[in-house]
C-alpha cells in the first residue's frame, strides 16, 4: 500500500501577537490512513487544521498538500485545492436557512454543471450512507444534535473529497452517537480511500478508529505512535490524558497561587 | 493625570475609527469586485430583496401615510395664519419628496433591514458557516455579502418613493378630505411646485446614496463582528447608530449641494 | 417560503415601487408638462437682475415657455447677463421685451417675455435688446421719499 504521505508539515512555527503558538511541527499523513491529533483545549491544534486548509500562514516552515505548498497559492489555486477536500467544523456549521437537501447539495451546485436529477440522487445516496435518508426537507434548526452532525458529515464528503477534516467531530453527543459518528468516520475514510485527519480530546471514541497518533501540549509534539503504541505508552502527559487522570503533568491547581498564604493560615 | 489619560482615550479612538472606515472602504471595493455573482444568478439577489424590501413595505407605508398626514395638519395650521392653504400640497409634497421620502424610508431601512442583516451574518460568522463555505471553496463575499448589497440597493429608492406617494396621500386625506382645502389647488400647485428633474430625481438620488451608505454599513458590522452573543448584539447597535448619522451627514451634504446656489 | 410565493412577492415589491415613482413623476411632479423637447438659447442683459437665479422660469402671457441656464456679470459693460433656453416650439420676434417679474407679492423672481411687432424672429444665440430690470426695494422706497420730498416742498 502507498505511504505517500498526502499532508505534510515540515517545521512549522507560528506566532500570533508576538504569542508562539506552533513550535517546530513535523508531521505526515500518509494516504489512506485516519490519523488523529489530541491534545488540551488551546494546544494548538485547530490553528494546524487551519494552516492544512491554507486559511493560515506559518511563519516558519512549510504545509505541502497533494504535493503543494498550499499558504503559497493563489486564490484561484487555494480554491481548487479545497474543492479536493472537505472540512466537518465543530458542531456542523450546516447553512441554518437551507434545508438538509439543499446543505447537501451545496458544493454540487456550486462547483459542478451537473443536472438536478443527478444531484438529487446524489444527495440521496450521502443522505443514506450516514444513515439519514428522509430528512431531506427538513431544516438544521429541527436536527437532533447528532443528526446535524452527520447530515454535516454528509455535507463534507458531497464531492468525495481525498483529505477529509474533523474539528472536534465528537463534542457534545449521546453515546450512541458518538459511536455512529467515530464509525462513520472509519467507514467513509476506507470507502472514499481518503485520509482523514481527526482534531479531538476524546480519547476512547478516537482511539476505537485511528491508525495513528499525534499529542500536542504548547504547540509542540510530545508523543505520536499507533493506537497500541499510545494505549500503553510511559510517556507521563500521554498517560494522564488517556486515563483522564486528575493530576499529573497538567497540574489541578493553577499555577502560581499562594491559597494558604491567602486566608493567612500559617503553613 | 487624568486630563492626559482622558486624551490619549480620545486619540486612540479617534485613530480606531479612522482604521475601521479604511476597513470598511476595503470591505466595500471587494463587495463591488465580487459582485459578478449576484447578477449571474439573480435569484439569489432577489431572494435577498425579498427579505429586506418586501419585509419592510408594512412599517414604510403606514410610517409614510403617518407622516404625510402629520404634514398635512402641521401645514395647514401654518399656512392658514398667512392665507396661503392652497399651498398645502406643495409644501406637502416637496417635503417629502425632497427630505422627508428618502430620510426617513433610510432610516426606518436601517433599524428594520439593516440590523437585520448585521445579526444574520455576524451569526452566520460565529456558528462558523462562513468559515465552512470558505473551506468549500465559495467565496462567502460572492456568495452571502454581495446580493444583500444590491437587495438594499435596488430596495431603497422603491422604498423612498413608496414612502413619499404614501405621503402624499395621507397629506391629501388630512388636508383635502378632512379639513376641506381645495382639492383643484392642491394637486396644481404641488404639480407646478415639483419638478421631475430638480426634485423626484434628486430625492432619488439621495435614497440610492443612502442605500448603498445604510447597506455598506449593516454588511460590514456583521461581518466584523466578534464571534460572540455581546459581539453580535453591539454589532446590531453600531449599524442603527452610524446607519443614522451617516444618513443624516450625508443628506446635509447632498442637500447643500443639490439644492443650494 | 416557497420558491414561486418569493418571487412574486418581490415583483409585487418592484412593480409597487416603480408605480409609486411614476405617480410621484406625473401626478405630483410635472413631468407631463414637462418636454424633454428641443430648445434654443437666447441672451439678454439686464442692469440689475434682483433677486433672479438660474433654473428660473421664462414666461410669456403667463406660459412657461423656457428656463434660465445661467447668470454672469459683462464685465464690459458691468450688466447681468443672462443666457436663457427656450422651447423650440415657441418664436419669439425680434423686437421682444424681457422683463424681470415678481410672482406674487414676495415670490419668486423670473422672467417675462412681451413679444412686439415684428415678422422677423429670433434665433437661436440672438439677443434680446430691450430689457427691464428688476425692480429693487431700496430703489423704490429711495424714488417715493425723493417724491415726497419734492411735492412736500
Amino acid at each position: 500500500m502507498s505511504t505517500e504521505a498526502l499532508v505534510e508539515i515540515s517545521n512549522v512555527n507560528f506566532a500570533y501577537d508576538s504569542r508562539a503558538i506552533l513550535k517546530g511541527i513535523n508531521m505526515s499523513f500518509p494516504k489512506g490512513k485516519l490519523i488523529a491529533i489530541m491534545g488540551l483545549s488551546g494546544c494548538g491544534k485547530t490553528t494546524l487544521l487551519r494552516h492544512i486548509g491554507g486559511v493560515l500562514k506559518p511563519t516558519k516552515g512549510y504545509v505541502k498538500v497533494d504535493g503543494q505548498i498550499i499558504h503559497d497559492l493563489d486564490q484561484e489555486g487555494l480554491y481548487k485545492m479545497r474543492r479536493k477536500m472537505g472540512m466537518l467544523f465543530q458542531f456542523g456549521a450546516l447553512f441554518t436557512d437551507m434545508t438538509v437537501f439543499d446543505n447537501v447539495a451545496f458544493q454540487m451546485r456550486e462547483h459542478t454543471d451537473l443536472p438536478e436529477e443527478i444531484i438529487h440522487d446524489l444527495v440521496m445516496m450521502k443522505l443514506h450512507a450516514v444513515g439519514l435518508y428522509g430528512t431531506q426537507d427538513l431544516f438544521p434548526a429541527e436536527l437532533s444534535g447528532g443528526m446535524a452532525r452527520r447530515v454535516a458529515l454528509a455535507r463534507t464528503i458531497a464531492l468525495d473529497p481525498m483529505l477529509i477534516m474533523y474539528d472536534e467531530p465528537f463534542a457534545g453527543l449521546d453515546p450512541i452517537s458518538l459511536t455512529v459518528v467515530g464509525e462513520l468516520i472509519r467507514r467513509l475514510n476506507d470507502a472514499l480511500g481518503a485520509t482523514s485527519i481527526v482534531v479531538t480530546h476524546d480519547v476512547q471514541e478516537s482511539l476505537k478508529i485511528v491508525d495513528y497518533v499525534y499529542f500536542i501540549s504548547n504547540g509542540a509534539i510530545i508523543a505520536e505512535g499507533s493506537a497500541d503504541e499510545i494505549r500503553n505508552s510511559d510517556e507521563a502527559f500521554v498517560r494522564q490524558f488517556v486515563h483522564g487522570e486528575m493530576d499529573g503533568p497538567i497540574p489541578f491547581h493553577y499555577p502560581g497561587a499562594n491559597f494558604s498564604k491567602d486566608l493567612g493560615v500559617r503553613v | 493625570m487624568a486630563l492626559v489619560s482622558s486624551l490619549r482615550g480620545i486619540g486612540s479612538r479617534v485613530v480606531n475609527a479612522v482604521w475601521r472606515i479604511g476597513y470598511a472602504s476595503r470591505f466595500f471595493l471587494m463587495t463591488l469586485y465580487y459582485s459578478g455573482l449576484s447578477f449571474r444568478r439573480f435569484r439569489l439577489t432577489v431572494r435577498e430583496i425579498f427579505f429586506s424590501g418586501v419585509m419592510s413595505l408594512i412599517i414604510i407605508i403606514v410610517a409614510g401615510m403617518f407622516v404625510g398626514m402629520v404634514l398635512g395638519l402641521q401645514g395647514y395650521e401654518t399656512l392658514k395664519r398667512y392665507g396661503s392653504e392652497s399651498a398645502l400640497g406643495s409644501l406637502v409634497a416637496l417635503s417629502l419628496v425632497r427630505e422627508l421620502g428618502p430620510v426617513l424610508a433610510a432610516l426606518l431601512f436601517a433599524s428594520r433591514a439593516g440590523s437585520a442583516m448585521t445579526a444574520e451574518i455576524g451569526l452566520m460568522k460565529a456558528t462558523e458557516q462562513i468559515s465552512a463555505m470558505e473551506m468549500m471553496a465559495v467565496n462567502p463575499i460572492a456568495r452571502v455579502v454581495a446580493p444583500r448589497f444590491w437587495a438594499g440597493v435596488i430596495s431603497m429608492p422603491l422604498l423612498a418613493a413608496m414612502f413619499s406617494a404614501m405621503g402624499v396621500f395621507g397629506g391629501y386625506v388630512v388636508g383635502v378630505v378632512l379639513i376641506g382645502v381645495d382639492e383643484g389647488s392642491f394637486w396644481s400647485q404641488m404639480q407646478g411646485a415639483v419638478d421631475f428633474r430638480h426634485d423626484v430625481m434628486n430625492g432619488v438620488i439621495k435614497s440610492l446614496v443612502f442605500g448603498v451608505a445604510v447597506t455598506v454599513i449593516s454588511l460590514f458590522e456583521g461581518y466584523d463582528a466578534p464571534p460572540t452573543a455581546e459581539g453580535v448584539s453591539g454589532a446590531t447597535t453600531r449599524t442603527v447608530v452610524e446607519s443614522s448619522l451617516a444618513i443624516l451627514m450625508l443628506d446635509f451634504m447632498l442637500t447643500a449641494f443639490m439644492f443650494g446656489e | 417560503m416557497e420558491r414561486s410565493t418569493l418571487d412574486l412577492w418581490v415583483g409585487i415589491f418592484v412593480v409597487a415601487g416603480i408605480a409609486a415613482l411614476v405617480v410621484l413623476a406625473f401626478k405630483v411632479g410635472n413631468l407631463s408638462t414637462y418636454n424633454v423637447s428641443e430648445s434654443y438659447s437666447l441672451q439678454a442683459n439686464f442692469s440689475n437682475i434682483g433677486g433672479l437665479k438660474a433654473q428660473a422660469s421664462i414666461k410669456s402671457a403667463g406660459v412657461l415657455v423656457g428656463r434660465v441656464t445661467s447668470i454672469s456679470l459683462d464685465t464690459k459693460q458691468y450688466e447681468a447677463k443672462v443666457l436663457m433656453s427656450i422651447d423650440s416650439r415657441y418664436q419669439f420676434p425680434k423686437d421682444t421685451i424681457g422683463k424681470i417679474l415678481t410672482s406674487g407679492l414676495l415670490g419668486e423672481q423670473y422672467i417675462g417675455l412681451d413679444p412686439g411687432g415684428d415678422t422677423v424672429m429670433l434665433k437661436s444665440g440672438d439677443e434680446i435688446k430691450q430689457t427691464q430690470s428688476a425692480v429693487v426695494l431700496e430703489d423704490m422706497i429711495g424714488k417715493f421719499l425723493y417724491n415726497k420730498a419734492e411735492t412736500g416742498k
